[in-house]
């Protein structure tokens, strides 16, 4: 039961980055050093006819606090945001539920939650799209039921990009709260159960506190990526509603903004930093009995 | 005996196929200290777990305070449990863990600090309050474990091998330290050990379990001195056990025939040509250089050690059993090869019917 003995005394104040050590290694070569010269870039000036000149300037990070991006990343910051609460939601329950199945049934479950990434990204994507147009079958079935009397514009709109970055993200949201829950010792439950507590307060002291780790993992792992994603918001959102993701690949494609790209991904970066270091926070709140 | 608290009637346990725990009976009396002693794997965990409810017997019916347990969920009753693996809530500091019981039941922060105050010194562990449970050694979270149980004033307290993972000398001062609070605070506990010596020194009475059956329930000294079947003599302590066959039987004194010679004991109720075993404890067996009325028994010394107080000696049967034989003396002459003639007092040899060993 006590498989993560080793790591325990780190593991109150960082786990994700605990859990990541092993790759450190890995890390440094490919994830620091790109990210280094992202930072660097994204302080030089735009050439003129697209690419970088190496001279400084933060003009840059200027453009970002144009209410034009402002309102983009406030955006896309809301529409992350929901994805998130919604992975949470329906991630959280499905966990359990996978969790408490006996170990051989429980693969299985996690086989079918992956087994659409396998498959092609753009393909589901334009299977979506096929799904919700305005002849497609979901409005099909809607008018004939008599639910709606004209088929509804699905496409390109926020509602739409939510449902298509929850669906995208739910399986990233449930493996680490899976194997959060999984490590759970059920000897915890009974033993806050013998003490007195009902169903609800067990599971607001004991589950709940130490599944965080996962939950947390959860958060970053359909957050970040809900973010900066640009193919579903291309897609579904049909490039009209425009996003911090598709942003930022304009700036390195068409646009050729080099600077203007790597600062936005600085930002992106930065919010990530932050949402860590408030976790890390909160866990250090916690060991000093606070809470 | 002071009034019962908890009763088990015809408990069956199944697993699927397996029958854990078969057609079980037992009272439990106030303020008692009863010990569940067997081989691991015996049943004696899951009888624990449907006596806290965590478990559903199969058939029969369990109660506790007169309530039947199936009627009430674990976190409504005056039962608590010290896990088999302490199960403490690594999140949590000592001092949480203690309080987590009270707070709970919203007893007044005040009062928590009290009531833990009070129970860590209980167990002598003030001065942890802020520890968590990662930061303690294996005794410690026992006795925070034992705290963290005792501060809700169980009426009973349900103890699953709770000092398994201690070291002997650890174990030893625990035994002694659970038997003085299960005495002073007068709650009744049911403990759960494979340790025969173990549950011998604390228990007021000891179920022998084997296979999911109880084979004796009693004090210990009976146990001891008067097994009932096969199992208990030779789970209990050391015993030399001789198959045999009446051979006669007079005013209760009988005469059995074994593989390795003619002994007697004494013993009521067997008749001639019953089936026996004779079971003798190494410290009542004696030996001597030539035959003893009613004894025909020889035996070979094969092996001799000092052990500080006590000394074991290894004798061979003519059929090859092995017998044990202990004095705190030093015992002179019983070098290795020496020829010995056994014989012992009627009365310290326990006669178990071959027929019933099953049944106790
Ligand atoms: N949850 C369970 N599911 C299936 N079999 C179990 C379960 N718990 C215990 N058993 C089986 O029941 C038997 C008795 O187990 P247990 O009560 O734990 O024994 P003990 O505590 O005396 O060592 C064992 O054969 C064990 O494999
Ligand atoms: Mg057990």
């Amino acid at each position: 039961m006590n498989r993560s003995s080793g790591t325990k005394k780190k593991k109150n104040r960082l786990p994700v980055l605990a859990q990541a050590g092993p790759v450190s290694v890995w890390m440094i070569l490919f994830v620091t050093l790109p990210l280094l010269f992202i930072i660097y870039v994204s302080f030089m000036t735009r050439g003129t006819f697209g690419g970088i000149e190496y001279t400084f300037s933060t003009e840059s990070y200027r453009t970002i606090l144009d209410p034009m991006y402002f309102s983009v990343i406030l955006k896309s910051l809301k529409v992350a945001a929901v994805t998130t609460i919604l992975c949470l939601l329906f991630g959280y329950p499905l966990a359990y539920f996978i969790a408490r199945k006996p170990p051989e049934t429980a693969s299985k479950l996690i086989m079918l939650l992956m087994i659409p990434f396998w498959t092609n990204g753009m393909m589901r994507l334009n299977a979506w799209m096929l799904f919700f147009q305005v002849n497609g079958p979901v409005n099909y079935v809607l008018t004939h039921l008599g639910i709606v009397e004209k088929p509804v514009m699905f496409l390109y709109t926020d509602w739409l990009v939510n449902i298509g970055l929850f669906t995208n993200m739910l399986p990233f949201a449930v493996l680490p709260m899976y194997s959060s829950i999984e490590k759970l010792q059920k000897s915890l439950l009974e033993a806050s159960s013998d003490l007195g507590a009902d169903p609800v307060r067990t599971f607001l002291k004991v589950t709940l506190p130490l599944t965080f780790p996962g939950i947390f993992s959860a958060i970053i792992l359909t957050f970040i990526p809900a973010l900066g994603t640009y193919t579903v918001t291309d897609m579904l959102g049909g490039g009209k509603v425009l996003y911090i993701g598709n942003i930022i690949k304009n700036q390195f494609g068409t646009i050729r903004n080099w600077p203007l790209g790597a600062a936005l991904s600085v930002l992106l970066l930065v919010i990530t930093a932050l949402l860590i270091f408030i976790y890390s926070r909160f866990a250090g709140i916690e060991d000093m009995e606070v809470v | 005996m002071s009034e019962t608290i908890v009763t088990l009637q015809h408990v069956d346990k199944w697993y699927g196929d397996n029958h854990v725990v078969k057609d079980m009976n037992l009272e439990i009396a106030e303020g008692e200290f009863l010990t569940l002693l067997g081989p691991s794997g015996c049943g004696k965990t899951t009888t624990l777990r449907m006596i806290a409810g965590f478990e559903n017997a199969t058939e029969g019916t369990i109660l506790v305070q007169g309530e039947r347990v199936e009627d009430k969920e674990p976190y409504q009753r005056d039962v608590n449990t010290v896990f088999q693996n302490y199960s403490l809530f690594p999140h949590m500091t000592v001092y949480d863990n203690v309080a987590y019981g009270p707070s709970i039941k919203k007893v007044p922060k005040n009062e928590i600090r009290r009531q833990v105050r009070e129970m860590l010194e209980l167990v002598q562990m003030s001065g942890y309050e802020k520890r968590k449970p990662d930061e303690l050694s294996g005794g410690q979270k026992q006795r925070v474990a034992i705290a963290r149980a005792l501060i809700n004033r169980p009426r009973v307290l349900l103890l699953d091998e709770p000092l398994g993972a201690l070291d002997l000398k650890l174990r030893k001062q625990m035994q002694f330290e659970l038997k003085r609070l299960q005495k002073k605070l007068g709650i009744t506990f049911v403990y759960v050990t494979h340790d025969q010596e173990e549950a011998m020194t604390m228990s007021d009475r000891i179920a022998v379990m084997k296979d999911g059956v109880i084979e004796q329930i009693d004090r210990p000294s009976v146990i001891y001195q008067r097994p009932k079947t096969r199992f208990v003599a030779d789970f209990i302590g050391e015993s030399n056990i001789f198959a045999g066959t009446v051979a006669e039987a007079a005013d209760g004194l009988l005469r059995i025939r074994t593989p390795g010679g003619l002994v007697t004991a004494k013993a009521e109720g067997c008749r001639k040509d019953d089936e026996v075993y004779v079971s003798v404890r190494p410290e009542s067996l004696n030996v001597s250089f030539e035959p003893k009325e009613g004894f025909s028994f020889r035996a070979v010394v094969t092996d001799s050690v000092y052990m500080g107080t006590l000394t074991k000696v290894l004798l061979q049967a003519e059929d090859g059993q092995e017998i044990k034989f202990s004095r705190f003396e030093e015992t002179e002459g019983l070098s290795e090869g020496t020829e010995v003639w056994l014989y012992w007092n009627p009365e310290k040899a326990v006669v178990i019917p071959a027929g019933e060993a099953r049944e106790g």
